[in-house]
């Protein structure tokens, strides 16, 4: 499989990086270049195999279902670029 | 008496516990050999004002531990200065991952991983470059430039190559970027230190920490640890905890240490390992005393040889060190065995669909709202949009727009799905090959030694990924995997060989890591060319 420069746009979006007309090209081919690579696993026969969801068997670890930490929201936001009052600041998303 | 720099973590912590010198001298011998060493670009060098806050740090982590020792309550690391790669979050000192999106980053936090070592009385040095968010193989994809290796080929020589370093890095400081700097052959005969681990494995090497945490999902502990004639180990998925470490792909991610010895090795991972509520991965079990496991030999252990792993077109000086390394291990007492894994081939490609797309989810999180750089944009979508672009480099928006595709509807069961699938296929290889009785395996680390800075992967970025052909399939089983040097080449550069164990069995890879470095010898690093 191998994509086009309007797949590359598309996926660059839902990606939300925004791309140049002169870096799509580029990215193309590279894209390119990594999904050929990784076209010899059609080789493998995965009939009936499960997929990998856990590296280690075990028992996920569960807590209690309690507040186990916070109260200091000018911790959380002391490294965003925009704020006001603890609150994050974004451009207007609904009129 | 050795200069202080050149005392291994176990040298040092006797040479403390006696009181022959203290940990503020030897972090001040620390501290001026970095200083000399600026233009390797290992460490990273924050604004004036954060690298003052962390040489205050360094000395008052150092103060504190000469105090303890005076007590005689002097912890397993006390007073041990380490560096720490830019992916631990570390609490008050910038964090980037090696990224320009997390530039002015500044954790209110302290990763666990190093959390344990200072609270084991360790003192911190700085923050170690690396490749952006781990991703890469030569240390190259670093916003902060590349980090050179203090390795030079035999036939370079040290004069010049010192001229070259130091011209390079005046041209990185005045284009702010590899590609420009290199230009016009800026590092010609300087080499990578391996990656993404590579601000670590080059500060062990040159002398510059008595050891450096290092993460690894692909290779990226063993292949510097390789490059630069250190040792390295990926600890088995679960030992160590990956909370507060910035995630690439939570699947593989591991953190552990790069030292100057597997006995450093094993003193400092004992360290780094612990059980952790905050991260659900990882095991509630007992850190073992893996210094302890140093000694134990490999009289009657069965360790494999895996006939996949003798590529086309291995080189042969390969070739001969992995058979001296299983002759030196039969030496002492190992049976030998060829064992078969049959889906290796499939790991790397299986890989480049895993790491992008764990990737992809993980680094949505960047998008110049709650933390990192900001572009503005006429609505929310456009202000992602151009943050992401403006912060991330190339490698990672490569990475993540693969990662983005192979999760997107109508191609997820082809690509992603199926990865996952060889992923149980090849863990499984392991499994049937550890139920025949076998407690290791033995292959090469890498298929070649260091390569030049600006050489590889401009054109086709699998070039690059070749690199991690033999460490990347345990990371996919979750096993755990030891770099150890082996040797050098007809260039006279770093060799090195990796044992992979099973699963939570780190000590018999400490036991077996010591008998090719005994059998090998400690390879000699290189003398200060650079200062």
């Amino acid at each position: 499989m191998s994509v086009d420069e309007k797949t590359v746009r598309r996926i660059a979006h839902l990606a939300r990086i925004a791309v140049t007309d002169e870096e799509v090209p580029h990215l193309q081919g590279e894209i390119n270049a990594i999904l050929s690579f990784v076209e010899q696993l059609n080789e493998v026969n995965v009939e009936g195999i499960e997929p990998m969801t856990s590296v280690t068997p075990m028992v996920m670890k569960k807590r209690q279902d309690g507040v186990t930490d916070g109260g200091y929201p000018q911790k959380i936001v002391q490294n965003a670029p925009a704020t006001e009052d603890n609150f994050f600041l974004v451009p207007k998303v609904v009129e | 008496m050795t200069e202080l720099t050149h005392l291994t973590i176990a040298e040092a912590r006797d040479g403390l516990q006696a009181k022959t010198f203290s940990a503020t001298e030897l972090a001040q011998a620390h501290v001026d050999a970095i200083e000399k060493a600026k233009d390797l670009n290992a460490y990273l060098t924050p604004s004036p004002e954060q690298a003052q806050a962390i040489r205050e740090k360094t000395f008052a982590m150092a103060k504190a531990s000469d105090e303890k020792i005076a007590k005689g309550e002097g912890r397993p690391l006390e007073g041990i200065p380490l560096g720490i790669k830019d992916l631990f979050c570390t609490e008050g000192v910038v964090s980037t991952a090696g990224s320009k999106i997390l530039g002015n980053f500044t954790p209110p936090y302290e990763s666990t991983v190093t959390r344990n070592l200072w609270n084991d009385g360790a003192v911190m040095l700085g923050k170690l470059n690396m490749d952006e968010f781990a991703m890469g193989s030569s240390n190259e994809t670093s916003a902060y430039g590349p980090v050179v290796s203090p390795w030079l080929r035999g036939n370079t020589d040290p004069h010049e190559a010192a001229r070259t370093l130091h011209s390079a890095a005046v041209n990185l400081k005045m284009f702010g970027s590899l590609s420009a700097a290199a230009e016009g052959g800026a590092f010609t005969n300087l080499l990578v230190p391996g990656g993404s681990s590579g601000g670590s494995a080059a500060a062990v090497a040159a002398h510059l920490c008595l050891g450096a945490t290092a993460t690894d999902t692909g290779g990226s502990i063993r292949q510097p640890a390789a490059f630069t004639g250190t040792v390295g180990i990926k600890p088995t998925y679960g030992r160590v905890s990956r909370w507060g470490t910035v995630a690439f792909a939570s699947s593989l991610d591991q953190a552990g240490p790069i030292t100057r010895t597997v006995r450093d090795s094993a003193i400092m991972l004992r360290s780094m390992a612990s059980p952790d509520p905050k991260d659900t991965t990882c095991v509630d079990l007992p850190v073992p005393d893996f210094e302890a496991a140093i000694s134990r030999g490999v009289k009657g252990l069965k360790i494999g040889i895996p006939k996949e792993y003798r590529i086309d077109g291995m080189s042969p000086e390969i070739e001969g060190l992995w058979h001296q390394g299983a002759e030196w291990l039969r030496a002492a007492g190992a049976e030998i065995v060829e064992v078969s894994l049959p889906h290796t081939k499939y790991a790397l490609p299986a890989y480049y669909i895993v790491a992008p797309a764990e990737a992809s989810s993980n680094l949505a999180r960047y998008d110049g709202v709650r933390y990192g750089l900001r572009e503005n944009g006429r609505d929310i979508v456009d202000l992602y949009e151009k943050s992401r672009a403006a912060g991330f480099g190339r490698e990672v928006k490569r990475r993540i727009m693969i990662g983005t595709y192979v999760l997107s509807a109508g191609y997820y069961d082809a690509y992603y799905v199926r990865a996952q699938k060889l992923r149980t296929l090849i863990k499984r290889d392991f499994e049937e090959v550890y139920a025949q009785g076998v407690h290791a395996i033995l292959t090469p680390a890498t298929p070649s030694s260091a390569f030049g800075i600006g050489e590889k992967g401009s054109g086709d970025p699998v070039e690059m990924y070749l690199n991690d052909i033999f460490t990347v399939t345990v990371n996919m089983a979750g096993l755990p995997g030891i770099a150890v040097p082996a040797g050098l080449d007809a260039q006279g550069l770093p060799l090195g060989l990796q044992l992979i164990g099973r699963a939570f069995d780190e000590e018999t890879l400490f036991a077996a890591g010591q008998v090719i470095e005994d059998s090998a010898g400690r390879i000699k690093l290189p003398q200060a060319w650079w200062a």
